[in-house]
């Protein structure tokens, strides 16, 4: 059994705010898609099949997994609050949270691994570390499906590689992504220029879930998109020589602000501050706007005091997920934004004349 | 794969269409299908809520969508491992099972090309594979590294891949010349 209690208050690797370009690059990912031989992908495959998948790999996956990690899960039988948790944490997806039938994930030490079992492939495997460090990740991936493919077979044939549900995924059946915090680029509208370039490169940039999803924090994550007919090496290298240019127009950016409207800069991030060290209710949106100018302050050292790792965690765990299970009890839109302000001022220390707790 | 005549997307209908002895061959996506199919005329087969004789004509309506949907079957191929067909899949953008990349085949090429400008794997292989394939997707890979490279006219690349290709084609040769020999 998973103990959320721990893991509430506790967070991920990729978080800690270190490793190469820590600056900017918040995390590096990478993920394999694989499935069985002989049983049809999730999202054709009934109840049974799916048990049947579950039973075959459920065994392997624990095994892979090294000493010391939280374990496998079977995700069906939660919550949806925890399944909700599982998603913010980056441990599941949303589609592996929210399809049907018997599934489970497997989950490394410190966050760092996740191998979901029955989402749109029969297996996606995951390594997150933080920093620039997708070579490690690859390693580190690589081995497991290595150990994985002496005890199962996996779909595969000569011509398309490894088969998976979704033919954007066929091939190498290999994702590889870089989230990176672009608050000046953002700020400046510079960012359009970047998704102009990256899509003519063929590189897909997203929000910070993925998929679809919004781009909350100013938090980017840019992936590749073909998966087949390059090796894993040359996807890597891919995505990997695209990231210093950007690094150094954010970073460029960074400094001509500081430069040219040093004032102004210096007063958006301590009214930011200010306002997450003393609001008595906040929204998610609002504290991710906010947390972002206070990231981007910090690394230019206009607020002290403050680390780096605590901003990271406070973007995960002030989603509403997370909150719920502080408190131990569901909450009400109204309830979460009091409780979203009262965490922040706990974390961040309360500002000056505050009266009470 | 033809596309909507009506917009950017895929068509996945391909209704004819007879006046006067005249065939016209209209090419749809399931969206516009449903627009065209609701405002043109087509033997009043569509059950109109209004209508009083509702019942007659959705039954009507359901042979038709039967029959339909077995001519489709007999165009689109199907996939004998998990039984869905081709456009079964370009409607879900999901294919039903492994098999489904051998049973479609000759329709996937041209959308794994579009999708990954390439058709052939060269990464990761599991354990078993046999040395013959490891020795092609090997080649593949470095005729498109050397095709890259001389796109960006790093030349100097260029000569070494050609060298290594051309190493790898002698070997290749001697070796299946001496296997004929003997």
């Amino acid at each position: 059994m998973l103990d959320f209690d721990a893991l509430t208050h506790s967070s991920g690797e990729w978080l800690r705010g270190i490793g190469p370009e820590s600056d900017v690059v918040v995390s590096s990912r990478v993920r394999l898609a694989r499935n069985l031989d002989r049983f049809p992908f999730p999202p054709q495959a009934s109840e049974a099949v799916k048990g049947d998948v579950e039973a075959v790999l459920r065994g392997p996956v624990a095994e892979v997994l090294p000493a010391g990690s939280p374990g496998y899960v079977r995700i069906d039988p939660l919550e949806s609050l925890q399944r909700q948790f599982l998603v913010e944490r980056q441990i599941i997806s949303r589609e592996h949270s929210e399809s049907k039938g018997p599934r489970g994930t497997g989950i490394g030490p410190q966050e760092s691994i996740s191998l979901m079992v029955n989402e749109e492939d029969h297996l996606r495997m995951q390594v997150l570390r933080s920093g620039m460090a997708l070579e490690e990740c690859w390693q580190e991936i690589s081995q497991m499906d290595d150990r994985l493919q002496q005890q199962v077979k996996f779909a595969f044939n000569s011509e398309f590689g490894y088969l998976t549900s979704c033919p954007t995924n066929v091939g190498t059946g290999m994702r590889v992504s870089v989230m990176l915090h672009l608050p000046a680029l953002v700020m400046t509208k510079e960012i359009q220029k970047v998704f102009q370039s990256m899509h003519k490169m063929g590189l897909a940039v997203r929000g910070l879930y993925g998929e679809g999803s919004q781009a909350m924090g100013d938090f980017y994550q840019v992936s590749n998109q073909s998966t087949l007919g390059r090796s894993e090496p040359r996807i890597i290298e891919e995505v990997r020589e695209v990231i210093p240019d950007i690094l150094e127009y954010e970073r460029r950016t960074r400094r001509e602000m500081v430069q040219q409207n040093s004032d102004k800069l210096h007063d958006k991030v301590s009214r930011a501050i200010g306002i997450l060290r003393n609001a008595r209710t906040i929204t998610s949106e609002e504290t991710m706007h906010l947390l972002s100018s206070v990231r981007l302050g910090i690394n230019l050292g206009l607020i002290e005091g403050i680390e780096i790792p605590t901003i990271n965690e406070l973007f995960i765990h002030t989603q509403p997920a997370h909150l719920q299970m502080l408190s131990r009890t569901p909450l009400e839109s109204s309830d979460r934004n009091a409780k979203r302000a009262s965490y922040i001022r706990q974390r961040l220390g309360a500002g000056e004349g505050d009266a009470d707790e | 794969m033809k596309k909507c005549m009506r917009c950017p997307k895929p068509a996945t209908l391909h209704i004819t269409e007879i006046h006067d002895a005249k065939a016209q061959v209209v090419h749809l996506c399931e969206t516009c299908a449903q627009k065209y199919l609701s405002t043109v005329e087509v033997g009043g087969l569509l059950s109109d809520p209004d209508d009083e004789d509702e019942t007659a004509d959705e039954l009507t309506a359901e042979s038709e969508a039967l029959q339909a949907e077995e001519e489709e079957m007999a165009v689109s191929p199907v996939c004998p491992s998990c039984g869905i067909s081709f456009k079964q899949f370009r409607s879900v953008g999901r294919l039903g099972c492994p098999q489904c990349y051998t049973a479609f085949h000759d329709d996937l090429i041209p959308l794994l090309e579009s999708i990954h400008q390439e058709v052939q794997h060269v990464g990761k292989c599991p354990p078993e594979t046999s040395d013959s394939v490891l020795r092609h997707h090997e080649m593949v890979r470095l005729r498109n590294e050397l095709k890259a490279a001389v796109e960006q006219e790093r030349y100097e690349e260029a000569a070494r891949l050609r060298d290594e290709i051309q190493s790898i084609e002698a070997t290749a040769a001697a070796t299946d010349s001496s296997e004929s020999t003997s």
